[in-house]
């Protein structure tokens, strides 16, 4: 294991790529050229999360007006485990004429109950709601895993508890937005109409809601139709947390659904996370009727390694930007620039690394990656892998054994990625990494920001004035400096350019939901 | 003397192109005109002031990049004064800006953008301060060139004076509103977190059709005191104005290409800055329901930050709260959150 904590170990033995490396960080430091191979010595035995005490109803209706019942159209859809293919549950459609029922609840609830309660009431049950997230955090995760196929320990160590943070935080301000914005005055803009994405299905519905209501709107939530489950049991908790009915109100189904709410003229905002595409198609919807809209969108960040930086704790870095949560990540750390004359070795490094990554079952505590979110995600993934290599780059995928059933998808990077290439530019959303260098502070800034996103940014450097002269520089909504794939509910999260307007969390998370005097 | 006619002297003095016409060719003996063919009212009205001096007049430019430019479509507008009855409208000829102009003028205002935004704070506030010393210099011009455009004197008095008042406000905010926007954010973990204003970069602003002068500081300068650079369309009511005050930002010091305002029509000019993949943001205040709709619409293939508004009253601007306050300087900029880790 002395190799992994060795920096630079470049040596005469290399290839011709490693000779062409400038030096200067290597002398003295030169070893063989030895890779990790711990064979089978490794092998972990199945530790699974135990699930026979998780039971999942075989129907799930709408939750409208504090109430579940049955769409209009007496139509469901299948929620099926991507990791087994299994089939969860059934899932209630709604359409036009459910939305339109979610709206005028959420309108009724908004002007009879929610405008008008105290903040201090307010914050009392998203605090209600905070605490029992935590008390059922670990069915959530389990459900979380089982339903968008995450490794359990990311949604029962990630999502889950943030979740439940977003929800403790957001209580607090509901009486306190006058320090928000002093010398303002905020009201509530009214009805919410949002629509989250499958990635991190109970966080985003976490994000949503909580400043939301924090702030004195009602909400017509609906979450995604791959990742509806947890959204329903956050439903759930919340009649149980005894919100007023029609408070918050989920409507489940596909993009239908999802414009038809965003269409509703009874909403007074729209906020979505999701593609670049859809957030267009909403902004075009909304556009010229006067209701507010925030978009949180697409990325393709730049994750900035310079040859000063602690090249170990970079390669984790790495493998924590683009595979966390199987890289889908809308702030994941899809390009990596590196500095060329640690590039032969960043690579080597980070080769070395995806040799000890467990892809497998969602629901084993050792598993680091688990399966793609649905057939059609894996689809564009493979497509856009395809034109990787078909554009001239060079593939390296781990050599991971892929379960026969359900969608898998082998951590994988690419070199020699041109800037122009489609894997440079497009968000892949899965666990794909392409690699490009730099030689100067001034070339990595131009490469990053040759983007259309402005998500977010990682920069790897152990000189301090150079990482703010960096973050200064990067046209991107969160910069992570020594660390990548950080969130807080007090810390705001939002892009630049076509990844979106508007930011969650924090104080600043707050404007998108009132409206200032 | 009347203050009417106060006002038309300083017309006259700034531009009377129709005086110019007939003046140059008044002493050619080769034309033969009967004594009585130019009849005594047009003739009474022909004015070269009191010393008999032919005043030179101003050839009223768009500002791009720190210069007064022509369209590059070679089109103008004819732009009249207030007809009082006892003289004709002097007339000048704005520049037409084109979808070409405002290419240009984005191209420009990006360049320009990086610096700005790179000076400090306590430097921007220096300029914008130097604007206001600007503006109170030309005070009396400013207040003629409003009443031309059809304002009373008492109206365009205030209107200055405000306006004016208003430089000075925004340029005590340059250094100011990061304080208020910023926050050391308390993250879960062993982690330093804050989150800081920065520009967005270029702001399109289609300027209110009134107050001219009013209407055009308060929103050209919140956008430029938190960095961006700025291409705004005048108001085609007056534009004459929009001009002068594009003098006065020429001499305060302001780096080319942070402020570039195009004269023309802003249904042929801003729907292309809505399009415009290098324009961050844009705010356009119009009575024009189908224009805001199609900026709205425009801006969205770009995911640009777009706030169309119907005018305010005219004389709402004059209040605290419109077009003056930190609502305003925020609504031009993001929000970027920097994560370090804490550790030994």
């Amino acid at each position: 294991m002395t190799l992994s904590t060795t920096t630079a170990a470049h040596d005469g033995n290399g290839t011709s790529e490693t000779a062409l490396a400038p030096t200067g960080a290597t002398s003295g430091a030169s070893t063989a050229d030895r890779t990790l191979d711990f064979g089978n010595a490794w092998a972990y035995a199945p530790a699974p999360e135990a699930r026979d005490h998780i039971k999942i109803a075989p129907r799930h209706e709408l939750f409208i007006g504090g109430t579940w019942r049955a769409p209009r159209s007496g139509k469901y859809f299948d929620t099926i485990s991507p990791s087994s293919e299994e089939k969860l549950s059934e899932i209630a459609e709604a359409d036009a004429a459910d939305v339109d029922d979610a709206v005028v609840a959420a309108r009724e609830a908004y002007e009879r109950y929610w405008r008008d309660l105290p903040g201090a009431t307010r914050a009392k049950y998203l605090f209600r709601i905070a605490r029992a997230l935590q008390e059922k955090a670990r069915e959530l995760a389990i459900v979380e895993s089982l339903d968008g196929g995450k490794p359990i320990k990311e949604s029962r160590d990630v999502d889950i508890p943030l979740a439940a943070a977003h929800f403790f935080y957001h209580a607090g301000w509901a009486d306190k937005l006058r320090y928000a914005f002093q010398g303002r005055t905020a009201r509530p803009l009214g009805v919410a109409g949002q629509i989250i994405p499958w990635n991190f299905p109970l966080l985003m519905a976490a994000w949503k809601i909580a400043p939301a209501l924090a702030c004195g709107n009602t909400v017509v939530l609906k979450p995604a139709e791959t990742t509806p489950l947890t959204a329903l049991m956050l439903a759930r908790i919340i009649e149980e947390a005894e919100l007023p009915p029609g408070v918050v109100n989920i409507v489940t189904g596909a993009g239908a659904t999802g414009a038809a709410l965003a269409g509703h003229g009874g909403i007074d905002k729209v906020a979505f996370t999701g593609s670049t595409e859809v957030g267009k198609r909403i902004a075009q919807t909304l556009a010229g009727t006067g209701r507010r809209l925030t978009l949180e969108l697409g990325g393709k960040a730049a994750n900035i390694i310079f040859a000063d930086a602690p090249i170990d704790q970079a390669v984790e870095g790495i493998m924590s930007a683009i595979f966390f949560n199987q890289g889908h990540v809308c702030c994941a750390g899809s390009r990596l620039l590196v500095e060329e004359s640690v590039h032969d070795l960043v690579v080597k490094k980070l080769k070395d690394r995806l040799q000890t990554t467990r892809l497998g079952d969602p629901l084993d505590k050792n598993t680091d990656i688990g399966a793609i979110n649905s057939r059609a995600q894996l689809t564009r993934i493979q497509e856009l892998v395809a034109a990787g290599e078909h554009e001239g780059a060079e593939r390296y995928s781990a050599p991971c054994a892929l379960p026969g059933k359900g969608f898998w998808f082998a951590p994988t990077f690419f070199t020699g990625v041109a800037q122009s290439s489609r894997i440079a530019r497009e968000e892949i959303f899965g666990p794909v990494l392409s690699i490009l260098t730099f030689r100067t502070p001034d070339e990595a800034v131009e490469k990053a920001n040759n983007t259309m996103y402005g998500l977010s940014a990682g920069i790897w450097t152990d000189k301090g004035a150079k990482s703010f002269w960096m973050a200064e520089r990067l046209k991107a909504g969160v910069v992570w400096a020594n660390t990548y794939n950080k969130f807080d509910p007090s810390s705001p999260f939002g892009g630049y350019k076509e990844s979106g307007f508007g930011r969650e969390g924090g104080r600043q998370g707050l404007s998108a939901y009132v409206e200032l005097s | 003397m009347s203050k009417l006619d106060d006002a038309r002297r300083t017309e006259a003095a700034v531009s009377s192109p129709q005086a110019v016409t007939r003046s140059t060719k008044g002493g050619r003996a080769d034309l033969a005109v009967p004594a009585n063919a130019i009849p005594a009212e047009r003739a009474s009205s022909i004015d070269v002031g009191d010393s008999g001096r032919l005043p030179v007049n101003k050839a009223y430019k768009m500002f791009v990049g720190g210069a007064f430019i022509r369209s590059e479509s070679g089109r103008t507008t004819q732009v009249g004064g207030v007809a009082d009855g006892t003289a004709d409208p002097a007339t000048v000829n704005i520049p037409r800006g084109s979808r070409k102009d405002a290419r240009d003028a984005v191209l420009v205002a990006k360049n320009a953008q990086v610096g700005w935004a790179g000076r400090t704070a306590f430097n921007r506030g220096q300029i914008l301060y130097r604007l206001a010393e600007m503006m109170e210099s030309r005070r009396a011009e400013l207040v003629a060139s409003l009443e031309r455009g059809g304002r009373g004197r008492g109206g365009a008095e205030r209107e200055v004076d405000a306006a004016i008042d208003r430089a000075v406000y925004y340029a005590g905010f340059a250094d100011k509103f990061q304080s208020l926007l910023a926050s050391s954010n308390p993250v879960s973990g062993p982690h330093f977190g804050f989150s800081v204003p920065e520009a967005m970069g270029v702001v399109a602003i289609v300027a209110p059709v009134r107050p001219i002068l009013l209407g055009l500081v308060s929103t050209v300068l919140p956008a430029i005191v938190g960095g961006n650079s700025v291409v705004v369309i005048a108001s085609t009511e007056d534009p004459r104005t929009a001009v002068l005050f594009c003098e006065c930002l020429a001499t305060s010091d302001l780096p080319g290409g942070v402020v570039n305002l195009l004269t023309g029509e802003a249904t042929e000019i801003a729907p292309h800055l809505a399009k415009h993949r290098e324009v961050a943001a844009l705010e356009a205040f119009t009575a024009d329901v189908a224009l805001r709709t199609t900026l709205e619409r425009e801006g969205t293939g770009s995911v640009k930050r777009v706030r169309t508004l119907a005018p305010f009253e005219p004389a709402a601007w004059e209040a605290d709260g419109v077009g003056q306050g930190l609502g305003w300087i925020e609504r031009h900029l993001e929000t970027k959150t920097i994560w370090h880790p804490v550790g030994v």
